[in-house]
């Protein structure tokens, strides 16, 4: 019984997937036409094009841009916001100009930022920083303003000090609200990751992808479109385990209360 | 509820003086002044970032070329078209996926794939189906703010009350009467909710496809300005595309209030 269950929920989860594969397999199978080159051709071409060489020249650097951008974003986020949502008048301040930032289109920094730093890897980096901390800030301020009071009192009363409070009470109770932003700066940041690439660079994932495609070399082409695929699928499943982590107090709170 | 509400009012109280939209507008203008001091000052190379007022004259320049508006029209024209076939598609396929348990059931494991995908992976795609057109922009916004609003409406049709499903399937209820009565006003608050993320998303799409790919548009223009050395167009043309965002998320926040007039969550809050 319990294998047969276990069978219904494998076929629930696997089917439709499989039968998308089968029918992308099957109506590209005969192809001759340039655009759609065959599915068995581009997963024979992935191997050699991702795996030897490149995932060390393009991949690696890649991802190592956006870890480096998106940390900083996080670091820089989550500390202005505590500073900012702390502080109503400073709040009150900072923000209009703040949502007038954050509703610049962040892809437009690319090309502000090759004026300043090149097409290095500074620039790739800050330009991933600059353009995810917007949600990780604001969210920041949302979440520590909207602490219950109570809560800030009980831990005033008991004399929490200053690092306890700041740990256990304003970033703890804000943290619901950091991962939400967290959340919408990933995608954000992996956009401007392959984003920064296609426009100017000399190795990357992005700067890969545009080559194979500009020298029409198609099966190349998709197989790149696929592995970006795949590690956007990875980083937010990455994401996800984190956030149970990071949240299981509030999950079972959550429940709890339902 | 009272808890928040009572936390809230002593410190509404404690904050009179200055008013908070006084405080803002200073906090805005801090920001200009900043931008005109540090150039002017010598700490950022005028050539990389103009002082202020350069790029406010730049901005003056632009509002008389006709070929500001042009592209100005084609962005919004792009989003706006981009964003009405993502949402109308989310809702309507949102809510057929939505209501049959074993078609979300199987769907399920595909939309938690598809939906990380990021959707400037389609851009060498696009350009080779479509070449430097509309429709290559059109396909990222569309793609990006598809998934926005569809798995808001999924959670909208799962939120909605079993008993009164129940009731209407026991009153036998025609398939649409029972989607116009019980879960369209359930599902709404969501379907507002993947709107406004999916209008804000379609905008940096629609942006980034101009930008990258050379579709007629703001981004488009930014990317001729900056490799023609034309730089406080440029940052005119940046403040422009975060004045259009700032009016989009104001335009939507507006909507959405509307729309949503009749529900408690708006009520509640006019009321307080």
């Amino acid at each position: 019984m319990t294998a047969v269950a276990w069978g219904r929920k494998f076929a629930i989860v696997a089917g439709l997937p499989a039968v998308l594969v089968a029918v992308w397999w099957f109506a590209t199978a005969g192809s001759t036409s340039v655009y759609w080159p065959p599915l068995s051709t581009v997963l024979e071409t992935f191997g050699p094009t991702w795996l030897e060489g490149r995932l060390a020249s393009d991949v690696l650097p890649s991802l190592l841009r956006l870890a480096a951008g998106y940390a900083l974003a996080l670091a820089l986020g989550t500390a202005l916001g505590t500073v900012i949502g702390s502080w109503p008048k400073v709040r009150a301040l900072t923000e209009p100009a703040l949502e007038f930032f954050r509703a610049i289109p962040p892809p437009v920094l690319v090309p502000i930022f090759i004026l300043f730093a090149g097409i290095g890897d500074g620039m790739k980096i800050l330009v991933i920083m600059v353009g995810s901390v917007w949600p990780i800030l604001l969210n920041t301020v949302e979440g520590v303003r909207s602490i219950d009071e109570v809560l800030r009192d009980t831990a005033r009363c008991y004399r929490f000090r200053r690092r306890t409070r700041l740990i256990q009470l304003v970033l703890r109770g804000a943290s619901p609200r950091i991962v939400t932003g967290a959340r919408q700066a990933l995608s954000i940041a992996i956009i401007l990751m392959v984003i920064s690439e296609m426009f100017a660079a000399t190795n990357g994932l992005g700067f890969s992808i545009v080559q194979f495609q500009r020298s029409f070399a198609i099966p190349q082409m998709w197989s790149g479109i696929i592995l970006l695929g795949l590690i956007g699928v990875a980083l937010s499943l990455i994401f996800r385990a984190c956030e149970a982590r990071i949240l299981a107090w509030y999950q079972g709170q959550r429940a709890a209360q339902r | 509820m009272s808890v928040v509400t009572s936390a809230r009012a002593p410190r509404l109280g404690a904050r009179r003086g200055v008013p908070d939209s006084v405080l803002g507008l200073a906090g805005l203008a801090g920001v200009a002044v900043l931008f005109e001091l540090v150039p002017r000052v010598g700490l950022v190379d005028e050539r990389y970032l103009p002082p202020a007022s350069v790029t406010a004259a730049a901005l003056a320049e632009l509002v008389s070329d006709a070929a500001f508006w042009q592209a100005l029209t084609s962005t919004l024209l792009g989003w706006a078209l981009g964003l009405a076939i993502a949402t109308v598609a989310g809702v309507v396929l949102g809510i057929v996926i939505g209501s049959v348990p074993a078609l979300r059931a199987a769907t399920n494991s595909t939309i938690e794939f598809l939906r990380p995908i990021p959707s400037v992976a389609l851009i060498p795609l696009a350009v080779l189906l479509f070449g430097a057109d509309l429709r290559s922009t059109l396909i990222l916004v569309v793609y990006a703010s598809f998934w926005q609003v569809l798995v808001q409406v999924l959670y909208g049709v799962a939120d909605v009350d079993p008993v009164a499903r129940d009731t209407a399937r026991s009153y036998r209820f025609s398939a649409v009467s029972q989607v116009r009565t019980v879960i369209w006003p359930t599902a709404l608050p969501y379907v507002m909710t993947g709107f406004r993320l999916a209008a804000a998303v379609a905008l940096i799409l629609e942006i980034t496809g101009e930008l990258i790919i050379g579709s007629p548009g703001l981004g488009n223009a930014i990317a001729t300005a900056q490799s023609s050395g034309a730089v406080a167009t440029m940052y005119a043309l940046v403040v422009v595309t975060g004045l259009l965002g700032v009016g989009v998320n104001v335009l939507v926040r507006r909507t959405e209030r509307r729309v949503l007039r009749w529900h408690p969550s708006v009520r509640r809050e006019v009321a307080a």
